[in-house]
């Protein structure tokens, strides 16, 4: 029980947070003024008018960060639930080993990715 | 009743340092960033030393003309200085103060509840580059996409680190383990964090999301007004819940002389350190380019940050 009352708190700080953004968006709504013109919706760069259009053609030079990113952060996900206890009594020894074993797999990644030139942009 | 009035209170000084603690943060970098560069800053407002020149700025905000672009995704370009905004507010409940249960409120998980919901704040940036149809909003939304996979991971590893001295997920349970050698036993982890959380708020020098000369503001640069005001407090409430966090994951958060009876201001004072260093890198460095924060990640950061781990494996079982 106590386990949800915890979260429930948080829970309403959620509902103060989305209060408090209505209640000043609402309230800017009623302050300031509302002009608009043509001129003003235009889209901004640098007060010239906007040449061509919103999608521009750009390389995606990173997506192999993202590939690595994704990895390595499902693999830290585990880290979590293990570090509570990895040192509880009588697991000591076996753990750690563990442990090496899980930085030997992402040391030897990041050196693969790292030897292959992956890590360099250009 | 007692209970409810109890959480209640809670929520209302939750709020209250959450819309007053970025500005306190806000003036002293005006203040601070103008005498490190040899000028004087606000000196005009409230008449003391300029002391309500956020307050001036937050009503001139309010006035302004809240311009949406026609070519703009109407709703998401709305919404994205609230999805900014709220995380940190999130944040900010689960964070110890002062021993005894001076805390918003006790999350078991509570480091993993934090590292989940600040990770949700990037959301809003990458809303309003996307959402803007405009170049270098979209620009500014790619790079901040990029900024994510190089810092989020070595947070990550650094945060598990300090879990693993405590043995616990619980923040108030971390500081409540917490002995003076642990800082520098954390140490490399206490480094990669705070570094890997400045390029999180985008902070120079890795600013590239919103570097100004380059893609105007970024992500940012068709708002105005209010929404464009939520968006600097995000960024400024985010400095508080990282320095906030840094101080209780490895600077031992309430722990010092007297730490039964003024333990909370123990904690507000390492914050403000930290803050203040926070201010003190941006006056000093150059901006990074995006590919070199990436290198620097992924080449120094994480590499760091797995010797971390193996070093906090080792000396823990050793220990206990």
């Amino acid at each position: 029980m106590d386990y949800f009352h915890g979260y429930s708190v948080v829970g309403l700080v959620a509902v103060v947070g989305v209060l408090f953004v209505t209640v000043s968006f609402t309230a800017g709504r009623l302050l300031r003024p509302d002009v608009p013109t043509q001129e003003k919706l235009l889209t901004y760069e640098c007060g010239v008018d906007p040449v061509g259009e919103d999608w521009a053609h750009t390389q995606i030079r990173y997506y192999v960060y993202a590939f690595l990113y994704v990895i390595f952060a499902v693999d830290a996900i585990f880290l979590f639930p293990w570090a509570t206890v990895f040192a509880a009594h009588g697991f000591g020894g076996t753990t750690l080993v563990e442990m090496f074993v899980f930085l030997g797999f992402l040391a030897i990644g990041l050196l693969y990715a790292w030897k292959k030139g992956v890590l360099e942009w250009t | 009743m007692n209970d409810t009035l109890h959480v209640v209170l809670r929520l209302v000084a939750v709020l209250v340092a959450f819309l007053v603690l970025p500005l306190l943060v806000g003036q002293t970098e005006h203040k601070v960033m103008a005498h490190m560069q040899g000028r004087l800053g606000p000196m005009y407002a409230g008449g003391f030393h300029g002391w309500a020149q956020l307050v001036a700025d937050g009503v001139k905000f309010a006035q302004k003309e809240d311009v949406v672009p026609a070519d703009a995704d109407r709703r998401i370009f709305q919404l994205a200085p609230a999805v900014a905004l709220l995380p940190y507010l999130l944040v900010l409940i689960v964070i110890p103060v002062g021993p005894h249960g001076f805390v918003g409120e006790a999350v078991d998980a509570g480091l993993f509840f934090v590292l989940a919901v600040m990770g949700v704040g990037v959301l809003g940036s990458l809303m309003a580059g996307w959402a803007s149809a405009n170049k270098f909003s979209l620009l500014g939304g790619l790079r901040t996409a990029a900024q994510l996979m190089a810092y989020e991971l070595p947070m990550l590893l650094a945060a598990a680190s300090v879990a693993m001295a405590a043995g616990t997920l619980s923040l108030p349970g971390i500081v409540e383990s917490y002995h003076w050698w642990w800082t520098l036993w954390q140490l490399m982890g206490g480094l990669v964090f705070f570094t890997a959380g400045l390029a999180e708020l985008q902070r120079p020098p890795f600013d590239m999301p919103v570097a100004d000369s380059e893609i105007i503001f970024g992500a940012y640069t068709e708002y105005t007004g209010l929404r464009f005001a939520l968006f600097l407090l995000a960024e400024y409430a985010g400095i508080v819940v990282l320095c906030g966090l840094t101080t209780v994951l490895f600077l031992g958060g309430w722990h010092g002389p007297w730490a039964g009876s003024v333990g909370w201001l123990w904690t507000l004072l390492k914050t403000a350190v930290l803050a203040f260093i926070v201010i003190w890198l941006r006056v000093s460095y150059p901006r990074l380019r995006e590919d070199q924060l990436m290198k620097f990640a992924w080449t120094v950061l994480i590499p760091i940050s797995l010797v971390q781990i193996a070093l906090t494996g080792v000396v823990k079982v050793v220990t206990s």
